[in-house]
């Protein structure tokens, strides 16, 4: 059924939702990236008081941050329902581990400081490591498929058992994504902290970054080597040389804005770094959604996809309305709890 | 148990269990805008005592809500993969303003509201705390909105055939405005306030028996009252309306509510009653005419339809547990009315706070609308059986074909494990908190300075 788009600007609606979409989840990453990589460090802290300040750092703000997940899968649903349908029941056993993680993070955060008992604190501080670090492992799992494509049958459903979603390319780039995240959070903890434990942070920071290097070359490269697909990309288009490699410089320039306590720089850096990153997914996937590794029949594109022209137009409407606000509002916030943290009655 | 019945009892069980929370941070949040405009308002520092206390306990339940309720985002995918396809055009954009409008609102301002006590002058936090009232309110808008076009869908259009059949939008807002959408929309909201200010007499009124915190008890109970008594009161016009709407537009689901086998020209309603399935008849304590009555039909002339003049394959089967949770629920709806008004009558007479036997009674009191909330979703939800989107869509093609029985049962088994555990905490650390009480007044000397120690300890 071939129906009429419709264009803003030049461009369809498809591709702009695309884009939006592309955004939100970029806005995902960057906002609740720091509140996960913040997590994954947390067990690292040794004193009370320490992991207090880690927590409360991120206390105001994670909450607004994982909005932007339940946006992002609304603005899938909304905008490509039969991608959304696809991919949710494909990662079935996945996203059900992603989503009781997510609650226990939640919980943890929330009512790890409610009680003084040493077990009490200790089981949440636990759950909430690895809550954070598995969530963040997850979505490179997930992003590592999307990148190889999934064996999607002509009605685009995954063939096969959801353990091949465990290939050791999505293992590694969930290692990527976890060093890539874990980085980004001790930056944003950087700002937040002062004294001794400003100090250990730097530290940790720098293996992070070490870390992510390594995870990133290894996954690039078991990549390149086992899927044609990605290969090819590399050969025909200078995209996917440009956005890794910008990608790399900004982080590896983190150190140097680091040692010059440019710490809202070092932040934008790695902001710049994970965008970058899903810029590369992007770039591969467009205009394709979920590629189909049986048959390129079954791709699920934006095109075949997308709900309805007019639905999109009303959904675009809703973004260009909702998008000063939601940036509005959380600058407020931010700017309200600027600074280091300051412990009071009020925090967790 | 095959794929169907797995993937509806986890999404039952898991909506349920996330609904115990949204109403109470409505509600709370209501109750939360007036204490702390009263206390812009009169300056009168107990009324911020009483903010900031149901603010702690507010955090409690709104971070829960916000945790389970990702969940059903997440499941219209994995388990409903077609529904998701069927239904996306229409019930997406209703989800997507929900996230853009709604969620972002009510999270963005949820860390003013919680820590923002010290940071930001009063009013400014108070428009914090008005916002996120208005933010969960607004997402009642949308999902109420959604699962109202599938009790009664409008504004769409049917695009393919069969298994790639799907409804796409004509007219946006003939989905928005459904014929059902706002009766259910001031229904939800009105239990909603109702979950909040019950909550509240009853830890008022267990603190009024205990001799604790008495002063503003004293004031949390009258306010609370007042919202519950106002809000209990429109709730029976708000039901009486929806009802009607059920009336005209799922008349095999009013037939389920009635428990109603057979056609009448002058229906009554039950009272209490027990539907024998098997035979085919209610039995219990009826007011004769009362349905048609209600429904403005004509006795002797105008048919009101039972259960038998459907097709089997189009009217609901466990008729009998919806009667009875649309029974309980109308019950509660009621006995809530009386508890308040004859608090009031107690109030008007001076007489209040020495009624122990009341309060002890607005102590349990808190559990009621909630159960009536639970249960009014059961009577809607099953009612509208064997469609999950109303005449056009069946629950028993609505799957995801990729999803196996295993896969739900172990998803399942996990959910009903973490949030039994998620459940026993909210109850410790609720109980907790009330055990602790609102801060005493002293409290505002030193939370005016940043470092103070005495601070640190929560």
């Amino acid at each position: 059924m071939e129906t009429e788009l419709s264009y803003f600007m030049g461009i369809d609606y498809p591709t702009l939702w695309f884009l939006v979409i592309g955004a939100v989840f970029a806005g995902y990453a960057i906002l609740d990236g720091f509140d996960l990589g913040a997590g994954s460090i947390h067990l690292f802290l040794k004193k009370d008081q320490s992991r207090r300040i880690a927590l409360n750092a991120i206390g105001p703000v994670w909450d607004g941050n994982e909005v932007w997940l339940v946006i992002a899968g609304g603005a899938l649903f909304a905008g490509f329902p039969v991608a959304y349908a696809s991919l949710f029941s494909a990662f079935y056993i996945l996203f059900m581990l992603f989503l009781v993680l997510l609650i226990f993070r939640a919980i943890a955060i929330e009512f790890r400081s409610k009680e003084k008992m040493k077990w009490w604190r200790q089981f949440w501080d636990v759950s909430y490591f690895i809550a954070s670090n598995s969530l963040s492992f997850l979505l490179g799992v997930i992003v590592g498929n999307l990148m190889i494509g999934l064996p999607l049958d002509e009605r685009g459903n995954l063939v096969g058992s959801w353990l091949q979603l465990l290939n050791p390319y999505a293992l590694l780039m969930g290692a990527t994504i976890l060093a890539l995240f874990v980085m980004h959070g001790i930056i944003y903890l950087l700002l937040k902290t002062e004294g001794r434990l400003y100090a250990k942070l730097r530290i940790l920071l720098r293996r992070a970054v070490i870390l992510f290097l390594l995870a990133f070359a290894a996954a690039s490269t078991y990549g390149l080597l086992n899927y044609p697909k990605l290969s090819d990309d590399l050969q025909n288009s200078v995209v996917f040389w440009l956005l890794p490699l910008l990608g790399i410089i900004a982080i590896l320039s983190i150190p140097a804005w680091i040692k010059r306590r440019k710490f809202s720089v070092a932040f934008m850096a790695s902001a710049t770094g994970i965008a970058l990153m899903l810029g590369v997914l992007a770039f591969e996937l467009y205009p394709v959604l979920l590629y189909s590794t049986i048959d390129s029949a079954n791709h699920i594109n934006v095109y075949n996809a997308a709900a309805s022209q007019k639905s999109l137009g009303i959904m675009l409407g809703f973004a260009a309305l909702g998008t000063p606000l939601i940036l509005g509002y959380t600058a407020f916030v931010f700017y309200t709890f600027r600074g280091k943290v300051q412990l009071d009655e009020n925090s967790y | 148990m095959d794929v169907e019945i797995l993937a509806r009892i986890q999404f039952a069980f898991t909506v349920a269990f996330h609904y115990i929370y949204p109403p109470l941070s409505i509600g709370l949040g209501l109750l939360m805008v007036i204490f702390e405009g009263l206390f812009l308002y009169s300056k009168n520092s107990e009324y911020e005592r009483l903010a900031r206390f149901y603010t702690k306990i507010f955090g409690l339940t709104f971070g829960i809500g916000v945790a389970t309720g990702i969940v059903m985002e997440f499941e219209f995918g994995t388990n409903w993969a077609v529904y998701s396809k069927y239904v996306g055009d229409v019930f997406g954009s209703a989800l997507a303003a929900e996230g853009i409008f709604a969620f972002a609102m009510e999270s963005g301002f949820l860390g003013l509201l919680l820590f923002g006590w010290n940071r930001v002058k009063p009013w400014v936090h108070f428009i914090a705390t008005l916002m996120v009232l208005i933010g969960s309110m607004f997402s009642a808008v949308w999902i109420v909105v959604a699962n109202s076009w599938q009790q009664t869908p409008t504004g769409y259009h049917i695009v393919g055939e069969g298994m790639n059949a799907r409804a796409e939008i004509t007219d946006f807002w003939a989905m928005v405005f459904n014929p059902s959408s706002v009766d259910r929309l001031l229904h939800v909201w009105n239990g909603s306030f109702l979950a909040g200010a019950f909550l509240v007499l009853s830890i008022s009124a267990f603190y009024l028996i205990k001799g604790r915190h008495v002063e503003i008890s004293k004031k949390a109970f009258k306010i609370a009252l007042t919202v519950a008594a106002t809000f209990s009161l429109l709730q029976a016009f708000s039901g009486h309306s929806s009802a009607n709407v059920v009336a005209t537009h799922q008349p095999a689901k009013l037939a389920a509510l009635e428990g109603q086998y057979e056609d009448s020209d002058d229906a009554g309603i039950m009272i209490v009653g027990w539907v024998n399935q098997k035979e085919q008849k209610t039995v219990g304590i009826e007011i004769p005419s009362m349905l048609h009555f209600l429904t403005h039909k004509e006795r002797g002339t105008e048919i009101i339809k039972g259960l038998n003049s459907f097709p089997e394959d189009q009217r609901p089967t466990a008729i009998n547990a919806i009667f009875q949770f649309y029974h309980i629920m109308v019950g509660i709806g009621f006995t809530l009315i009386g508890l308040s008004l004859a608090a009031i009558f107690f109030w008007w007479r001076g007489k209040l706070f020495e009624q122990k036997w009341l309060l002890r009674i607005f102590v349990l009191s808190a559990i009621l609308p909630q159960i009536a909330n639970q249960f009014g979703w059961f009577a809607a939800e099953m009612g509208r059986q064997p469609w999950v989107v109303y005449g056009l869509l069946r629950t028993s093609d609505a799957l995801s074909e990729a999803v196996t029985a295993e896969q739900v049962l172990f998803s399942l088994i996990l959910f009903f494990v973490v949030y039994l555990f998620l459940f026993l905490l909210f109850v410790y650390l609720l109980n907790k908190k009330i055990q602790h009480g609102p801060e005493p007044p002293a409290q505002k000397e030193y939370s005016d300075t940043k470092r103070n120690i005495k601070g640190i300890i929560a």
